[in-house]
């Protein structure tokens, strides 16, 4: 007699294809380990903020790549460093404050002192100490200050959005975003001053990718999400677009809005549908065009590992994913407006944000959705997804009824993990 | 400091407490009823607070974006469900208007969260600073900024604090 085990003992990706995900995908801490290595700390530029979150020299904030803590710093030259937040000499995270202001930066343990750039400056003792005549202790005469500095990232900006990889050898940033996804970004940061309206944090208990599929997943929104349906925002009769970059990494989900209401192709059946939902106050849903949409009223942009790019009607967000483990991963909500903003559209801004993060009338969901997904792959990581809507293919369409991009993204996935 | 009687003290103490057990007791369609028709009610980060930027979790700007809320909280939302605990601490006044008319007050909470399956943990732990109206149906809220100290949310906050 043979009993079968949910656990996989030698889990293999059966096939070519992408359309069925294998729930060990999401539950293997070996695989997220080589997930880290392979996408957050080489090959691939990793968010870290905006530049208006540091606009003086000195100001600095402490962010992440992947679960490396490090430090967004602006130099008194004007450019932007990124450095890791480990002291040289023990390895100390020694920066606490999640932002502030300094001239260097100081591991409180023994001393060490670091510039803005990263550069150890000096080392209490480093000559020792004179006593009775005699030096006592010292560093080695080998000891150079130059070879013991933080680990220093490589660092690229555009429209004010930071970004920065662990890898030296990495391409420029353009040519990782892709034209097509490049011409999205420079859509949102086209060179306008932001202005940051604040942050939120929430803390989801599933797999990190979970959160790159949910916004590279255009099926659910009209679905999971009762405001989107209801009031046209975001729903298969939407005029829609998906596009990737040429590796599938990268996508943005395209819509424009439509008129909602009644049409039984898609809200017949629909338990979150509510036909006759209306508002008590209008100006949650107070949308006001702006020119540099040039027409669609949502853009979603998944950049590859670790940002989303949030344009929904006037509400605008950059979302950072910080992984912590193979079944969590943070989730850094950062709002902003422009500089040329008037007070009234930034307070448009702030009331649609109620739709968002998470409490949002939308996005609340999103988290629960994912935190049940991770508690259904742990139960048993044997079995696997299916992501069939729209066929089995990897390409653009002119249409959300597909789950092509999470197809996409786990075709770039295999080749990178080669798994 | 102002002072103030025993009988505004008294109902300023009802007035929280009643919030909180509306609150943890599932009423939702109670809850706008404790704010003015141009009353505000916002949820915010202390690091947002702290550091003057505006953005809240949730910014209700009037007694019917309030019962928007709720009904998204009622009908629109899918989530876990889970039940909350308010432990609120003693309102402390800040300023009482000489006519008795407007008090401003604060005071610490702890929102405890239990889900079905799961232990009890602290949801959100802040402080509510309050502006409270006299009115014949008795004291409302003006606004009720509440500014929560656990920043990263475990995962969602679905009902009110």
């Amino acid at each position: 007699m043979t009993t079968t085990s949910v656990f996989p003992k030698d889990p293999t990706w059966e096939g070519e294809g992408t359309s069925r995900i294998p729930f060990w995908a999401y539950t293997r801490e070996d695989l997220y380990k080589k997930e880290l290595d392979q996408f957050f700390y080489n090959g691939h530029w990793c968010y870290v903020g905006l530049e208006a979150e540091i606009p003086n020299a000195g100001d600095f904030r402490r962010t992440v790549v992947g679960e490396r803590s490090v430090i967004m710093v602006r130099d008194p030259d004007g450019s932007i460093n990124v450095i890791e937040n480990v002291c040289a000499h023990r390895g100390m995270r020694f920066c606490r404050e999640r932002h502030g202001q300094a001239k260097d930066f100081l591991c409180p343990y023994h001393q060490w002192n670091y510039s803005l750039k990263g550069d150890l400056q000096g080392v209490p003792f480093r000559r020792g100490v004179k006593q009775d005549g005699k030096v006592n202790g010292g560093m080695p005469k080998e000891f150079k200050l130059e070879e013991h500095g933080l680990t220093k990232l490589k660092v690229a900006t555009r429209g004010g959005v930071v970004f920065a990889s662990f890898d030296h050898d990495i391409e420029p940033l353009e040519e990782f975003l892709g034209p097509t996804i490049l011409s999205y970004f420079d859509r949102t940061f086209n060179g306008r001053k932001l202005k940051i309206l604040g942050y939120r944090r929430q803390r989801i208990p599933g797999n990190w990718k979970l959160m790159q599929e949910n916004i590279k997943d255009p099926y659910h929104p009209g679905l999971l999400h009762t405001w989107f349906s209801t009031f046209g925002l975001w729903r298969a009769d939407n005029k829609s677009e998906l596009k990737m970059d040429e590796h599938f990494r990268h996508a943005a989900m395209i819509s424009t809005r439509g008129e909602g209401g009644q049409n039984a192709e898609v809200v017949s059946g629909v338990d979150s549908f509510k036909d006759k939902m209306t508002l008590n106050d209008m100006r949650l849903l107070d949308i006001v065009p702006e020119a540099w949409w040039n027409g669609p009223t949502a853009v979603m942009t998944t950049i590859f590992p670790s940002l989303i790019i949030q344009q929904q009607v006037n509400s605008v967000s950059t979302r950072h994913i910080q992984p912590n483990g193979h079944g969590s991963f943070d989730f850094v909500w950062t709002h902003f407006g422009f500089e040329d903003d008037t007070p009234e559209m930034e307070q448009r801004r702030l009331i649609q944000a109620n739709l968002f993060g998470p409490a949002g009338f939308v996005s609340a969901d999103d988290g629960e959705v994912i935190e049940w997904s991770q508690e259904g792959f742990e139960q048993k990581p044997a079995h696997r997804t299916v992501v069939e809507m729209g066929g089995f293919e990897v390409e653009d369409t002119d249409h959300m009824v597909t789950e092509t991009l999470i197809r996409g993204m786990y075709k770039y996935w295999r080749k990178v993990m080669g798994e | 400091m102002s002072m103030i009687d025993f009988k505004t003290y008294f109902e300023l103490l009802n007035l929280y407490s009643d919030y909180a057990m509306v609150c943890d007791s599932a009423e939702w369609e109670k809850w706008p009823e404790f704010f003015m028709e141009d009353g505000t009610y916002r949820l915010q980060p202390r690091e947002n607070f702290e550091q003057g930027m505006p953005l809240c979790l949730l910014a209700l700007e009037s007694k019917a974006m309030i019962k928007d809320r709720v009904y998204g909280v009622k009908e629109t939302l899918y989530h876990d469900p889970y039940y909350q605990r308010h432990i609120v601490g003693t309102p402390r006044l800040l300023s009482i208007t000489a006519d008795g008319q407007r008090i401003h007050a604060e005071a610490n909470y702890t929102v405890i969260r239990t889900k079905f399956d799961g232990d009890s943990t602290i949801l959100s732990v802040g402080y509510y600073h309050d502006d409270i109206v006299r009115t014949p149906e008795g004291l409302k809220f003006q606004s009720r900024l509440c500014v929560y100290d656990s920043e990263m949310i475990a995962n969602s906050i679905i009902y009110p604090i």
